[in-house]
């Protein structure tokens, strides 16, 4: 018999609330194969719930706790995280609490050798970076899913053991009112770096992990500057390491520390172990006001994914999937795309509308972008910490060289996450006018967003469906909506955005039109989750057609 | 690609070796470290200095 932690958690600052219990059908000896069901209620498996319900897919969490997670664990969420969360359903709730920025700072002995200021431009809705904790992502998450009829959340309900076969997948599950088995067509695993799927399958990842050991401290405590990125290099109290400092809401900072090499996690989070150099990072940054400790934790830095995520009918999303370096904000931010990428493919399998095919290219696009994260990560982990004598010996001539040498400045540069682009996706277009545009998101990109007016931007006019972004300055022709109203009548969530003077996003100066390197005739066509998957200079019916069949893996179609 | 006279050859082959006492052991590895990174920057040719690495790392 399963027991879970009912006690709130202790936090300085966060109330929290237990989510209990309840028995499912199953333990009152009613049986139900359910098409899906995600294992995890972190925030990639809540954003893979909520994504599929978009879709109309009915969805069961499995979750071992009855509470949010212990601490503020990641809290720097990219832009493209938000307009990610902004389809969901809580950016505006996180907006109202969060603190944007941009900025990053280096410093070493006393002097800011580097600051680097992320883009931003007045088309985006959202800031290249929002400092939000982790427990707040998963409070808002929780009440969404709540909300929703299509998601039932089971707290409190721990995973034994699992079963693979060729057409569903079983479960094991211990609860506090005794054991049941659960049966799906598909299993989501977004169980966590420690993934118990994982383990039961008996996957390995690849990768390299690191030797050097991180503390993450969260004090609640004053301090009268901006939100930015504090990286300091070598400091006198942690010589060759390096320590960030983040603000957060609620009078948060968080502190990130390599540890001294043969220090054992217990060791470094003894109390007065911690509490010496959290004191001594203030002091060496001249900041004398109290403070108190609210959650520590120790990690070590991994660049690790699984080969492939998908194992019969188990699917493996975020941490789960892949273990990736924190330096760079990488594993929320990755697992959303993860959760988002998955979510329209599967619906799209189940609506019957989507093939095997569609569905393997979860894997395809999401390894490659996690291959190429870690290929990223490990240029700033070998910089940050680096893991042997040659790289320490560089780095510490970088640091020397920075107080007077411009040129090495860059290498600072702290590489933060970004959109991967699935520009060699099969469901790209493979005849349309892609390389002849100069401007505008090419295959496999995101849509740039684009202020259309006073709080109006593109983004907000997008469903959980394809888009046909389609500029002209008269009407749309009747031959394209009549193509886009068949694709529609086989089942294929579709919409028209016409756009221009006088259409359903006005774009009377041609901002827009020029940001997209468009004429009237253009087209984009735009895949669920975002990304373009074809464009025309002057697109036909037919070509709409052929591309999204080509999207939903239907090959060039007819 | 233009080369040091002998005269200018044995001026940078005195500065290196008091530099290198001067800087002591502790700081030796360090210091080249430093060195190379500039020399290599003035140079401005990634080929040049990947056969210049190549070259010093022969025969030890």
């Amino acid at each position: 018999m399963y027991s879970p932690d009912s006690t709130p958690r202790p936090s300085v600052y966060y109330d929290y609330q237990i989510y209990p219990f309840q028995t499912p059908p199953e333990l009152r000896s009613e049986t139900r194969r359910y098409p899906v069901v995600i294992v995890g209620a972190g925030p990639i498996g809540l954003v893979a719930a909520l994504e599929l319900a978009r879709y109309g897919m009915s969805v069961v969490v499995i979750s071992a706790e009855v509470q949010v997670s212990h601490g503020s664990r990641a809290i720097v969420f990219t832009r493209r995280s938000m307009e990610i969360l902004q389809q969901v359903g809580i950016s505006e709730r996180m907006l109202e609490k969060a603190y944007p920025w941009r900025s990053g700072n280096s410093i070493y002995r006393g002097q800011r050798v580097f600051r680097l200021e992320a883009p931003y431009d007045e088309d985006d809705r959202f800031q290249p970076l929002n400092n939000l904790q982790q427990q707040y992502v998963e409070q808002y998450l929780v009440e969404q899913a709540q909300q929703n009829p299509l998601i039932e959340l089971r707290w409190g309900s721990k995973v034994l053991g699992v079963q693979s076969f060729t057409d569903h997948a079983e479960l094991q599950i211990d609860t506090p009112a005794g054991e049941y088995n659960l049966s799906c067509d598909w299993l989501i695993a977004a169980d966590g770096a420690k993934s118990t799927i994982r383990q039961e399958l008996g996957l390995r990842m690849e990768g390299a992990s690191y030797r050097g050991r991180f503390v993450i401290a969260d004090i609640k405590i004053d301090i009268p500057w901006p939100t930015e990125r504090l990286a300091y290099f070598d400091p006198e109290w942690n010589r060759g390491n390096t320590i960030l400092m983040h603000r957060q809401p609620e009078g948060i900072w968080r502190l990130d520390y390599q540890l001294p090499p043969n220090e054992t996690p217990e060791q470094a989070l003894a109390p007065e172990s911690l509490n010496a150099r959290i004191q001594a990072q203030l002091d060496m940054v001249g900041i004398t006001a109290p403070w108190e400790l609210d959650w520590c934790s120790v990690y070590s830095a991994r660049a690790m994914t699984l080969p492939d995520y998908i194992h019969q009918r188990i699917i493996f999303t975020g941490d789960a999937a892949h273990m990736l370096p924190i330096f760079g904000v990488r594993g929320a931010n990755t697992g959303f795309q993860d959760a988002q990428n998955l979510a329209w493919k599967l619906a799209m399998l189940l609506k019957g509308i989507g093939t095997p095919e569609l569905l393997a290219t979860y894997t395809s696009e999401r390894v490659i972008a996690a291959q190429e994260i870690i290929a990223e990560a490990s240029k700033s982990t070998r910089f940050m910490a680096p893991p042997d004598r040659g790289f320490r010996l560089l780095r510490d001539a970088v640091l020397s060289l920075s107080l007077t040498q411009a040129f090495v400045r860059p290498l600072f540069h702290w590489r933060t996450s970004r959109p991967h682009d699935y520009h060699e996706s099969i469901l790209n277009a493979a005849n349309d006018d892609n390389a002849k545009f100069t401007a505008g998101p090419a295959h496999g990109m995101p849509l740039q967003n684009i202020r259309l007016g006073e709080n109006d931007y593109l983004f907000d006019h997008l469903g959980a469906a394809f888009h046909l972004l389609y500029f002209t300055d008269q009407a749309v022709p009747e031959s394209i909506l009549q193509q886009v109203a068949d694709l529609e009548e086989q089942g294929i969530p579709i919409q028209v955005l016409s756009i221009g003077s006088g259409q359903n996003l006005v774009d009377s100066a041609e901002h827009f039109a020029k940001r997209y390197d468009a004429q009237s005739g253009t087209a984009y066509l735009v895949r669920p989750d975002q990304h373009v998957c074809a464009r025309w200079k002057n697109v036909t019916a037919e070509q709409v057609k052929a591309a999204a069949y080509q999207a939903l893996g239907q090959g060039v179609g007819v | 690609m233009s080369q040091l006279t002998l005269n200018e050859l044995e001026a940078v082959y005195d500065a290196l070796a008091e530099a290198l006492n001067q800087v002591g052991t502790e700081k030796e590895s360090l210091f080249l470290t430093k060195l190379a990174l500039l020399l290599a920057n003035q140079l401005g040719d990634q080929a040049q200095v990947e056969q210049a690495i190549t070259t010093a790392s022969r025969d030890l």
